[in-house]
Parts: C-alpha cells; structure tokens; sequence
C-alpha cells in the first residue's frame, strides 16, 4: 500500500462494489444515466420565499446570530464601518480585500490596508460572492483578491453585501458559481453568522476559532462603484 | 492499530452507565437541547416529508450505482488536481496518511473532526511515527487531551463531560488558571488551537459528503475549524467512506436542509465549505496538495448485505438524540465509534456480529430513530435483521435459541398454544399481588427491577374473546386501566 501503486486499491475497491452491487465490470448504461441526472440539475422539494428577498435575507442573518446595518450605497461603508467600531470598540484599523482600498477611510479616521489576514488582526473586511435570503447565508468564493482568511482569523468580520447579490437559496448560488466561474473554484464557504461551539454542555458560545461578531453591511443601491468585487473568479483586482 | 473494539459488553457497560451518576447528569442536560430544537427547525420546511422523500432517494441512488458514481468523483477529482487514494483497511487509511506526511515533510497535523479517522485510530498512528497532531473540533480536542478518551455522540463528541471535568483538564494540561465560565474555557481552547492553525504543516479533515459532479469535498462545522484546518496548511487530506458520494451540488443543497435541522436543530450551520482541487494563480491562501483517501473498510460488505440502506447515513446522530436507549445509557457503552442506533448496525457490519453480540439487542424497537432519521433508513428492520443473523449463525446462547424454538413449535400448533397460554395467564395471575402487579418475575428480574408487571386476570385473549362472542362480560387484566386497553382490543377486532 503505498500511493504510487494505490491504482491497484482503486481496482479492488471498484470490484467489490461491483461485485456487490450484482456487476460484473463498468456498466455503460448506468453511466449514461448518471450524466443525465447530473444534466437534468434535480432540485428538491425547496422552501417559499417571500417576494422581498433582502427582507429575508436580513432576518435570517439576524437569527444567526450576524448584526445587519443597511446603508445606501458603497459610499456609505466607510461611515457604517466607522459608527460600527465605535459602538464595539476603540480600534480604528482593520484589514480586507484590495477592492476596498479606495475608499475614503483617513475621512472616518480609520486605518486600512488592503493584505490577507494574518493570525493578529482585528477586524476583516471583505465582500462577498453572492448571499442566500432562505438562511441568512454569505458566499465566498476564493481568488487571488478574495482571501478566505480575512473572514475566518480576525475577530470580528465585516462583510459588505449589495442587495443584488441576494439569492433564494444555495441552488441559485450554485448555479451563479458554473456562471461566473465556469468550474468550481478551490473553496466555495458558506458562513452563516460567527463561529460557534456547543461542545462544552451544549451551552452555545460566539467564536470558537474564527469571528466573534459578523456584521453586515447591506448596500440598498447598487451603484456605479466598478471596484466592488463583483466577480472574484476573474481575478481582476490583486494586492500589490 | 484500529479503535479498541468493546462492543461485546454492551450489558455490563450499559449497567455501570445507568449507575454513574455524573453521566447521568451530562445526560439530563443532553436531552433537553436538541430534541425540542429539531422539532422547532423541521417546521421551517413547507415540506419536510417530501424534503426527507428526496434525501432518501439522493443517498440511496448514489449507492445503488456506487461504482459508476465513484468513478465520476474520480475522474472529475484528479482532473482539478487532486490525488484520490483508496483504502481497503483502516491500516490503509494510517499508512496512507503518514507516506503523504513524509512526502511533504509534514511536521505538524491539524485535524478537524472525522469519524472514519477513529475507526482506524489515526491520532495513534500519527503519534507513533514522532508526529504531532492536533484535533481541532473543540470536543474532540478535550478528549485527545485527556489521554484521547473516545468520543461518545458523533456530533458531539464530548457531551458525556461536564463542565467541571473541562475546567480541571484545561487547568491541568494548559497549566493555567482554573476556569469556571464555559465562555472563559472556550476562549482558552481558541488561543492555543489559533497557534496550532498558523504553525501546521497540514490539514486532515473527515467529509461530510464527496460531490461527484465537482470533484469536491463538503465539510460541515459550526465553529469553522474544517474551514481554518483546510484554509491555512499547505497540504490537505480528506478522508470518507466510498458511500459519502452524493452525485451534484444540488443534491448537497437538499441534503443540507435535513442535515443540520436534524443534528442540532439548525436552520443551517455555520460553515459550510465546498472545496475542490488545489489553489489558483495569485491564490495567497489555499492548499497546494490536496488528497481524497476514499475508504472501502467495510462498506462494500454492507453494500453486498441486506442493510445497505444503513450505508445512506448522513451523520446527524437524531437517531441517537431520541433513542431511550443511549439517553439513558450514553455513547461509551456501544463501545465503538458509531453509537446509538445506527451504531447498533454499523459497528456488527465493520467488527463481525461475533464481536458485537449485544448490540442488536440494544434497542426497544420503538422506532424512534426511524421516524427521525432524515434519509429514512428503516433502523428497527436493520435490528432485526441483524438479529435474525445471529441466531441463523447459532451466535445466540443456548437458552435463547430453545426458548424462540419452543415459542415456534407452539405458534404452528394453535391447540397446543391454546392450552399453554392459557396455563400461563393462570400462573401470572397467582403470581400477582393484592394490587394485580407482578414484583418480580424469575428470568425476568432484569425487566421487574425497575417495575411492577400487571397480572393477567387468568384468560388468555381466545377465551375472552369466545366468552363475549357468547355475551359474558369478561376482564383481560385485574388493574382498571390495562383492562379497558384489552377490551379496547377486543372492539378493534370486531370492528374488522
């Protein structure tokens, strides 16, 4: 057993689940049907969703437990992020994605710097891919500016969203992900509020390894803003 | 070497269980919280049953074609990178992990949870080989630092703990103040595992469900620490069993409205990661390597047998939450890795019925666990199946296999049982006290221990039943209320 002879493992493996499954060799048929299922893109049974999906989309965030501010547009965010740390906290810097470096943040005497995460900062600020009304749900998708650490180390993560972005439910965003992206790209995470444990009594406590606290900031319009990370497959926007 | 396999001893495991009394207290904490939470969450589904329809027909299409989906998986796997291993033995799953170790020259592990990992004892064989390794679910780590106690609920892992023994073990190993406060604990796991995060060389992780139409590997977690243990290193290995296939990303979708509603009563967790192959160009964070080992161990047997449904499991552990049985017993007293009624199948399946006698039997046949199970796997027909092999292999005791040939030979000739039921009702009804109860039957103590029998009021059901035919007013029991439920089975009768 070793992985440069495994291929024998893999034969052995296949023969017994076919064996087990009454098959003597690969069944041509039965792939065939399997590529028609997977064309055919089956759904389950899904959920209603209400006609105002931001409205969901809000409330389910909230249930998870992230806080949610809406502003207008992405002029706002310097100003909400600013009102947001001055309700939490004295600190005035955070980290995030390099779409967000233009923005006026000396105006709200905040400190930016458009690098990943490291194992120290505060406060991560990024976008996000898309965004899931059923469960409240933020879509990240990585690339080369849209590190995965800089929603997952800092303690708190402030993720802007446009109300565009909101989709009903994880079948939508899956299908966003082939569009944009055309293959599915290293790591799709799907967070849903912050880090939680219940391992100690089921008693439930806020950031077991990654953010205490997520904040959403939700722009109503989508603007004319061309840096906004809208597409993070087409590696458009690098740090430099 | 594989986990210590003490499944054998079910009984005298569970009779100590019934008697520690700070299990127990772990135990009335346990069933308050998920229990009421599922009920609450499956009512957000317009329709649950016909969501719980699809993810039965989602697991079992994956299995009854397993080998041409696996092959998919494969192809579409490697074709973004990947390397996929196969494992025919839990020894397999260990050897395989360490050579990619050494390959990489891998000092460091992190692990984010995965049961298919305890079957083979993979900490242990990491450990033997002078490398360390770190379990990151915050359950499993207080475990593995308390001598790397096995896990009692596949979900949650340390739930037989209190929050006592967390504060000493904490104070003990991290040398740091005792703790009292579950947030303060937390908080202490979370800086020094942080440390492991940033320092390891590579990322172990279970899998949820391998998507073969992507390649990928899904992981499932509420504290994110799949998503640190598979973002961060270098290297990543995904580990699963062959069945874990599920054949799209919209089948996840589905099976994602079950899972977490089912384990914890969540609308959804909180992390939910979906990765394939290796990082891209200008990628700053991401692995370089990543591995599938795809484990057979066992499960192509159960494919083979007549309770491959059991192979639809999605790992939810309701059947566990609402069973009598573990409620009152806890996880340890299975014995292996999976307890619980999904255990009481898989464990005789993976370490021969021979090493698990007991379990089987480990159940009420309530169906509790059927009625929940969110991929309807019919968990008392398994049971019974598995009970019906052990007494075709002659596994049962003497007593037990001339008693159900005795109960045979009677159910065949009706006069014969006629007449000796009757006998027996009059036997039970002189056992009986001034109440009509029963305190202590002989070969029966075990049930009487914990409560009184109702004596039979001396007729058996035919002679009832032929007396009201003939219109004398007749009792089946000498308490009131077990009489009114035996006339009630009388009605129910004539009705027909």
């Amino acid at each position: 057993m070793s992985i440069d002879d495994n291929q024998q493992a893999r034969e052995a493996v296949l023969a017994r689940v076919r064996a087990a499954l009454g098959r003597t060799g690969p069944d041509d048929e039965a792939r065939a049907a399997a590529h028609a299922y997977i064309a055919a893109r089956r759904q389950g049974p899904r959920p209603a969703m209400p006609a105002d999906l931001v409205q969901r989309f809000v409330e389910r965030a909230r249930d998870m437990s992230s806080t949610v501010e809406r502003v207008a547009s992405f002029d706002d965010v310097p100003a909400a992020v600013a009102r947001y740390l001055d309700a939490g906290s004295s600190l005035r810097s955070a980290i995030g994605w390099p779409a967000f470096a233009g923005l006026s943040w000396r105006e709200h005497d905040i400190e930016f710097e458009a690098r990943p995460a490291t194992g120290d900062d505060a406060i991560g600020l990024t976008g996000c891919f898309c965004a899931i009304a059923e469960t409240g749900t933020l879509v990240f998708v990585t690339g080369a500016a849209t590190p995965s650490a800089t929603f997952l180390l800092p303690d708190t993560h402030v993720a802007i969203v446009r109300a565009d972005q909101i989709v009903s439910g994880m079948e939508e965003a899956f299908a966003h992900i082939r569009r944009e992206c055309g293959t599915m790209p290293r790591a799709v995470n799907l967070v849903s509020g912050p880090s939680r444990t219940g391992d100690i009594e089921q008693t439930i406590v806020l950031g077991a390894h990654g953010p205490r606290r997520v904040h959403i900031i939700l722009l109503d319009r989508a603007g004319s803003d061309s840096a906004h990370p809208a597409r993070p497959c087409r590696a458009d926007t690098r740090f430099r | 070497m594989a986990v210590q396999v003490a499944s054998m001893h079910f009984k005298e495991r569970a009779h100590a269980k019934l008697h520690d009394p700070q299990l127990q207290a772990s135990l009335r904490k346990f069933q308050g919280k998920f229990v009421p939470a599922r009920r609450a969450a499956i009512t957000e589904l317009d329709d649950f049953e016909g969501t719980r329809n699809a993810g039965a027909e989602i697991r079992q299409r994956a299995l009854d074609d397993l080998d041409v989906w696996l092959t998919i998986f494969d192809e579409n796997a490697r074709a973004r990178g990947a390397t996929v291993l196969y494992a025919q033995t839990p020894a397999d799953i260990n050897a395989l992990v360490l050579e990619i170790a050494q390959r990489h020259g891998v000092r460091k592990i992190i692990k984010s949870k995965s049961m298919v990992s305890e079957e083979s004892g993979l900490d242990h064989a990491i450990e033997a080989a002078g490398l360390t390794v770190v379990e990151t679910d915050l359950g499993e780590y207080i475990l593995q630092i308390n001598g790397y106690e096995p896990p009692s609920h596949i979900i949650g892992p340390a739930l037989h703990k209190s929050r006592e023994e967390v504060t000493e073990l904490f104070h003990a190993r991290h040398g740091t103040p005792r703790k009292d406060a579950i947030d303060e604990l937390c908080a202490e796991a979370r800086s020094v595992l942080r440390e492991h995060y940033l320092t390891a060389d590579m990322g172990v992780s279970g899998g949820n469900f391998f998507v073969a139409d992507t390649g990928s590997v899904v992981l499932v977690t509420n504290e994110g620490n799949a998503t640190l243990t598979t973002t961060l290193p270098k290297v990543h290995v995904a580990i699963s069993g062959i069945e874990k296939i599920v054949p799209t990303l919209d089948d996840v979708a589905t099976l994602m409205r079950l899972l977490p509603r089912s384990a914890t009563g969540q609308s959804i967790s909180n992390y939910v990661d979906i990765l394939t192959g290796v990082k891209g160009e200008g990628e700053y964070h991401g692995v370089e390597h990543m591995y599938f080992i795809v484990v057979d161990s066992g499960r192509s047997d159960i494919l083979a047998s007549d309770v491959r449904q059991a192979l639809r499991c999605i790992r939810c552990g309701a059947c566990m939450n609402h069973c009598p049985v573990y409620q009152n017993v806890g996880g340890h007293a299975y014995g292996w890795v999976y307890p619980g009624p999904i255990g009481i199948v898989l464990t005789p399946m993976y370490v021969g019925l021979e090493n698990a006698l007991d379990l089987p039997y480990a159940s009420t046949m309530c169906n509790q666990c059927g009625v929940v199970c969110p991929v309807k796997i019919p968990l008392p027909d398994l049971q019974r199946k598995l009970r019906e092999k052990e007494f075709e292999k002659q596994l049962r005791p003497w007593h037990e296999r001339a008693g159900l040939k005795a109960w045979g030979m009677l159910a065949r000739h009706p006069a014969l049982y006629r007449s000796v039921t009757s006998i027996g009702a009059r036997v039970l009804k002189m056992m009986g006290d001034r109440r009509g109860m029963i305190r202590r039957l002989p070969f029966g103590s075990g049930w009487t221990d914990g409560r009184d029998m109702p004596a039979p009021a001396g007729r058996t059901f035919h002679q009832l039943y032929k007396a009201r035919a003939r219109g004398t007013p007749a009792t089946l029991y000498t308490s009131p209320v077990p009489a009114a439920r035996g006339e009630g089975a009388i009605k129910v009768k004539e009705s027909r």
